[in-house]
């Protein structure tokens, strides 16, 4: 398919970008994205918030700042009470709310799985437009929050996981990337995206697109939910995770003595995962701190970006 | 004749369930059928979790995977 040149599309279809961006003038420029999930949580409430979460997380791991969003459902009026897609929508408003973000409408279909999110427009700067892929030698990389919601959420729905862990999971995903966006744009970031469904692993793979480095991963510093490694050694693991692990393995180099849950969990899908931030070390150390002072205290500094033309990740 | 579970057609984690409960009623020697490879890792997982014993067969799409203590 052939998409005509503009040259106010500054991050198009061409790009594995979280979002599109076009230039409106030499000072805005718009974002967007447009995400919707199936329920990852049985509380329909909480499915509203975490689906609000992950759609507009694309707009802060862009740089930018959401402006406004119309509602994506898909819902089976036959099977559940229109109660239930009021929770739902009631969820995703209060994450608007939180975020300053104006809902101006949205559409519905009857379908028969259940489905929520947004399609979200933000703005931002032309120039200062954060990329996935303009990472720089010497980076340091950070992670905003813990990994694992795919081999927790497979865990629940197996009805094999402690229950005193589930909060910890909600909580996480139903957390905005909002605060650790306006942290880390007080520092020199040259690269940011989000943990999403292609897992850390895929994602930091995206980052090595355009460039000739690779990526050191320390994976004893990877932040993990709780729970998870159990549900792991239990064989609690969703196929999406073994989907991203044939999809990106080749280019993934684990030392010997890597523990097996970080060699799984680097692979497992995330839903509203925390934010991937790549800048110079020095300014990596004072974003890891003044994150943690914040209260986002899963914040984690697990790898760093070296010359190499393999383009490959390395953990050890 | 050992007991025999078929998973085959199920999705995850519906194969790991079926073979905890088992484990959980007491049985210490059963087979679980699976038709991917995906159930099959993970079930092989819940079986040496539980510090059993796991082999596989292959015929078809079918996987059996017989338990032992």
């Amino acid at each position: 398919m052939i998409i005509p040149a503009d040259s106010n599309v500054l991050v198009g279809t061409g790009s594995k970008d979280d979002a599109g961006v076009y230039r409106i003038s030499d000072t805005v420029a718009l974002i967007q994205t447009l995400d919707f999930i199936t329920p990852i949580c049985d509380d329909p409430y909480d499915f509203g918030r975490i689906a609000a979460c992950n759609s507009l997380s694309d707009v802060y791991a862009m740089g930018g700042k959401p402006v406004t969003a119309m509602n994506i459902v898909a819902f089976p009026t036959k099977k559940f009470s229109l109660d239930i897609l009021a929770k739902i929508l009631e969820g995703g408003q209060a994450v608007m709310n939180e975020a300053g973000v104006q809902l101006l409408g949205g559409h519905s279909v009857d379908d028969p799985e259940m489905k929520y999110g947004l399609s979200v427009t933000g703005i931002v700067h032309p120039e200062k437009i954060l990329r996935n892929c303009s990472i720089r030698e010497g980076d340091s990389i950070i992670l905003t929050k813990p990994l694992g919601t795919g081999i927790v959420a497979t865990a629940i729905k197996a009805d094999i996981f402690d229950q005193e862990h589930v909060k910890e999971f909600i909580s996480s995903m139903a957390a905005l990337n909002k605060y650790s966006a306006e942290i880390m744009l007080k520092y020199n970031v040259n690269a940011c995206t989000d943990v999403t469904g292609f897992g850390l692993a895929g994602h930091l793979i995206e980052m090595l697109q355009e460039n000739n480095y690779s990526i050191e991963v320390d994976s004893e510093k990877i932040p993990l939910l709780p729970g998870v490694e159990d549900s792991a050694d239990m064989g609690l693991i969703p196929g999406g995770l073994y989907r991203n692990r044939d999809y990106v393995s080749a280019r993934c180099e684990f030392s010997k003595n890597v523990k097996q849950i970080y060699r799984d969990v680097i692979f497992d899908p995330q839903t509203s995962g925390g934010l991937l931030i790549s800048l110079p070390e020095k300014e990596a150390l004072h974003l890891l701190d003044e994150l943690k002072s914040a209260g986002l205290k899963s914040s984690a500094l697990l790898g760093k970006v070296v010359k190499c033309n393999e383009q490959k990740i390395y953990i050890s | 004749m050992a007991d025999k579970i078929d998973a085959r057609g199920l999705s995850c984690p519906q194969p790991v369930v079926l073979t905890q409960k088992a484990i959980k009623d007491g049985k210490t020697e059963f087979q679980v059928m699976v038709d991917s490879e995906v159930s099959k890792e993970n079930v092989i997982r819940c079986i040496e979790k539980n510090k059993f014993t796991a082999s596989v067969s292959v015929e078809g799409d079918t996987f059996t995977i017989s338990v032992s203590k």
